[in-house]
């Protein structure tokens, strides 16, 4: 067994915590991980993005191979786009937030991103800003989209609960509440 | 032991702790930066691990540059303890004066100097390749593929350095430094005693003591290369190909040999890894003589393919960046290696049919920089000749739209020379921007020159609190200090100005930079305002 995850966002977005999130879960379901990230310049609202490979044998490069990926994981639609020649022809799936963010000039028309996607042979597309304050916490839209993907993971729904629970338990309840919701929402939409 | 998931700059780190270190040394730099903070994060940890006397004498610390950090750390050996130094790879050319020297000392306590490349440019101005600069030292150089083999590479480093009485490089590039993987930690080891090198004329390189230690470190290279040649791993299968990977190289190539050897009726290329230098010779000699090609897998400069290429008895083609089956420039990926080992691509969707611009970075909502930006742009708007020179940090950024407010970005430091070389051979308006932590690394001593020589020039340094860019590190000395530290440079304490970079001080920013625009020698303006990367960590802890 291999999963290969790209997460594409921009700086901020909190899409590095749902990569050590489900790296996490894979762990205490005993499976290898790796994960690759970039820090630095790069970050500063910029293109963030983070590999994350899993299987039940070793695993070789850090970063995924073109046609590889399983699951393109983005917070923010332009980005989903990015990295399609990761995604494996046969099997690969896209899940993406609906909201874009538009802090550059040349950014395309918004509509031409969505439809783009909408052309996609798998896609998930949701508004996870809006599930996301609704849940209690506008920021849990990571963890929305996360909910969005959880079936199509190798591991239970519940052990991504669970990391949640740990992940967020130092910023308090509330914190913990407001992201379990919008995890929940997120599968009731899609990833029941 | 269990396993830790931890990655290439944290496992360092813990091979470290687990080497017993006394003393570890830095400045912050992507992407090495995480070598220093984990250190910092588990330094109560280990010193808890420490007998009541040994607490006292272990130290995790940031230094000005590079350069000192190298130095303290010779210090450490000299008295017989192990310490480690870690920077990124340009900071290795801060320290290239200690570094070579180093090679020429009796090291005591070991020394292990940690680099980290940056091939593909994540957050660099190059993509130099330290093993050559490992090389031109006569210094002998580990370089893990993953990030187990570098937690046990910091281990055989430390041991290598005392036996050999020398400093070992570990170099390490962006992927392995900045991905995860579990790994698995040994027993640590006590820190070793306090104990004097006995022999300083192995320590003192004026020429008489220096040619000696040459000579043997000429003798002691020879032996390196034996060394690392038998660690080398060489599996002779096919003769069709040979491979010669190194560093993270393996790891793509082992991503594809699967895929090869379905395709070429389940044999596997031969294959030669090598995770030390300088290179042996011989396990490359006998590779040769068993296929009828070489690729060489290397991440960073063509290094092993130019040092073998022409080589061989007989003529023998040898496939790698020289040749172009890999690129010269950027990282090496799986997907490239695939296509240098001959298969095709896997099948992938197609890219997407709207164009893609790229995201520039830009700074944060509300930095103190864009403020201090629209400030200088508006001081210069109605001057007709300026020159604007800036550094390394992220008001580089300013370069970009939709500032454009600078116009060099060369190395640290750099920003106050240039400008002062400009004004001297007559530039009007030479205006130089720098940030705190630039400035204490390497700003001041080019500040001292334009002091000494009355150069006329305009010097912003914009005093944010914090090394910024890395993920806001601690600066050596603190803001409060800035103004003092100037007028003991020797700037005439009337024209050092101290301004709040923010919007609500445009106007009288502006009119300050202007004043000192018009003033015929070095004037300051520090424009101070603390990085909100930084407040977001303070309130964190």
């Amino acid at each position: 067994m291999n999963y290969n995850i790209i997460l594409a966002g921009v700086g901020g977005q909190g899409g590095l915590s749902v990569s050590v999130l489900i790296a996490n879960a894979a762990l205490t379901a005993g499976f290898q991980v790796k994960q690759s990230e970039v820090h630095g310049m790069s970050q500063r609202g910029g293109e963030v993005v983070a590999h994350l490979r899993i299987a039940d044998y070793e695993i070789q490069s850090p970063t995924i191979p073109k046609g590889a990926a399983d699951l393109i994981l983005a917070f923010e639609p332009l980005e989903a786009l990015r990295y399609l020649p990761w995604l494996s022809a046969s099997r690969g799936m896209v899940v993406s937030s609906l909201t874009p963010i538009r802090n550059f000039s040349a950014y395309p028309d918004t509509a031409e991103v969505v439809a783009e996607i909408k052309n996609l042979p798998n896609y998930r597309i949701l508004d996870a800003e809006t599930i996301a304050r609704q849940a209690g916490n506008v920021k849990a839209a990571n963890i929305c989209l996360l909910g969005a993907a959880a079936d199509l993971l190798p591991l239970k729904a519940d052990s991504l609960r669970k990391q949640i629970e740990l992940y967020f338990s130092a910023k308090g309840e509330a914190m913990v509440m407001a992201n379990l919701k919008a995890f929940d929402e997120g599968r009731n939409k899609y990833g029941a | 032991m269990p396993d830790f998931v931890f990655s290439g700059d944290e496992a360092i780190a813990r091979g470290a702790i687990d080497s017993g270190v006394s003393a570890a040394f830095a400045y912050p730099g992507t992407p090495s930066t995480e070598i220093m903070e984990f250190l910092q994060a588990h330094w109560d940890e280990y010193k808890a691990t420490l007998s009541d006397e040994e607490r006292a004498f272990v130290v995790a610390q940031w230094c000005s540059n590079e350069k000192t950090a190298y130095e303290a750390a010779l210090g450490v050996s000299f008295v017989g303890r192990r310490a480690m130094v870690s920077m990124k790879h340009v900071g290795l050319n801060v320290a290239m004066d200690p570094f070579i020297n180093s090679a020429l000392v009796k090291i005591n306590g070991g020394l292990v100097i940690v680099v980290a490349d940056d091939p593909g440019m994540f957050s660099s101005q190059n993509e130099q390749d330290s093993r050559i600069l490992a090389d031109f030292a006569h210094i002998p150089c580990f370089e893990p593929s993953d990030q187990q083999e570098a937690y046990a590479m910091v281990r055989d480093a430390f041991a290598y350095s005392e036996i050999h009485e020398i400093p070992v490089l570990l170099r390490i590039t962006t992927r392995l430094a900045h991905a995860r993987a579990q790994i698995q930690v040994s027993p640590g080891m006590a820190p070793r005693a306090l104990k004097k090198c006995s022999d300083p004329t192995a320590w003192t390189l004026m020429p008489g003591f220096a040619r000696p230690r040459w000579r043997l470190l000429l003798k002691k290279y020879e032996r390196f290369r034996a060394d690392g040649e038998e660690l080398a791993k060489l599996e002779l299968r096919d003769k069709a190909l040979g491979v010669i990977t190194c560093g993270i190289g393996l790891k793509y190539y082992l991503e594809n040999e699967d895929d090869w050897a379905a395709l070429h009726g389940d044999k596997r290329p031969s294959h030669l890894h090598i995770d030390r230098y300088p290179l042996g010779r011989d396990k490359i000699q006998d590779l040769s003589n068993y296929v009828s090609k070489i690729l060489v897998i290397e991440e960073g400069y063509p290094y092993i393919e130019r040092e073998i290429v022409g080589t061989f008895d007989a003529p023998l083609p040898v496939l790698g960046k020289l040749s172009g089956d890999l690129s010269l420039s950027g990282e090496l990926t799986a997907d490239s290696v695939r296509l240098a080992l001959g298969l095709a691509p896997l099948e992938a969707l197609a890219a997407s049919s709207i164009e893609l611009p790229s995201r520039p970075p830009q700074f944060c909502q509300g930095c103190p920089h864009g403020d201090s930006f629209n400030a200088l742009k508006a001081a210069l708007q109605d001057e007709a000749e300026f020159l604007t020179t800036s550094d390394i940090g992220c008001y580089a950024l300013a370069a970009l739209p939709p500032y454009n407010a600078v116009e060099s970005c060369v190395d640290m430091g750099a920003s106050i020379g240039m400008a002062r070389g400009a004004s001297c051979v007559g530039q009007k308006n030479a205006v130089a921007v720098i940030g705190d932590s630039t400035f204490y690394h390497s700003g001041m001593t080019n500040l001292l020159d334009a002091v000494a020589h009355r150069s006329k020039l305009t010097l912003l340094i914009l005093d944010n609190s914090t090394t910024g860019m890395t993920g806001a590190q601690p600066t050596i000395s603190p803001g409060s200090r800035m103004k003092t530290l100037i007028e003991g440079l020797g700037v005439e304490a009337a024209h050092i100005r101290e301004l709040e970079a923010h919007r609500k001080s445009h106007d009288i920013n502006v009119a300050a930079i202007r004043e000192e625009l018009t003033y015929d020698g070095v004037s300051v303006i520090i424009l101070k305002r603390e990085c909100l990367e930084y407040l977001k960590k303070v309130r964190q802890q």
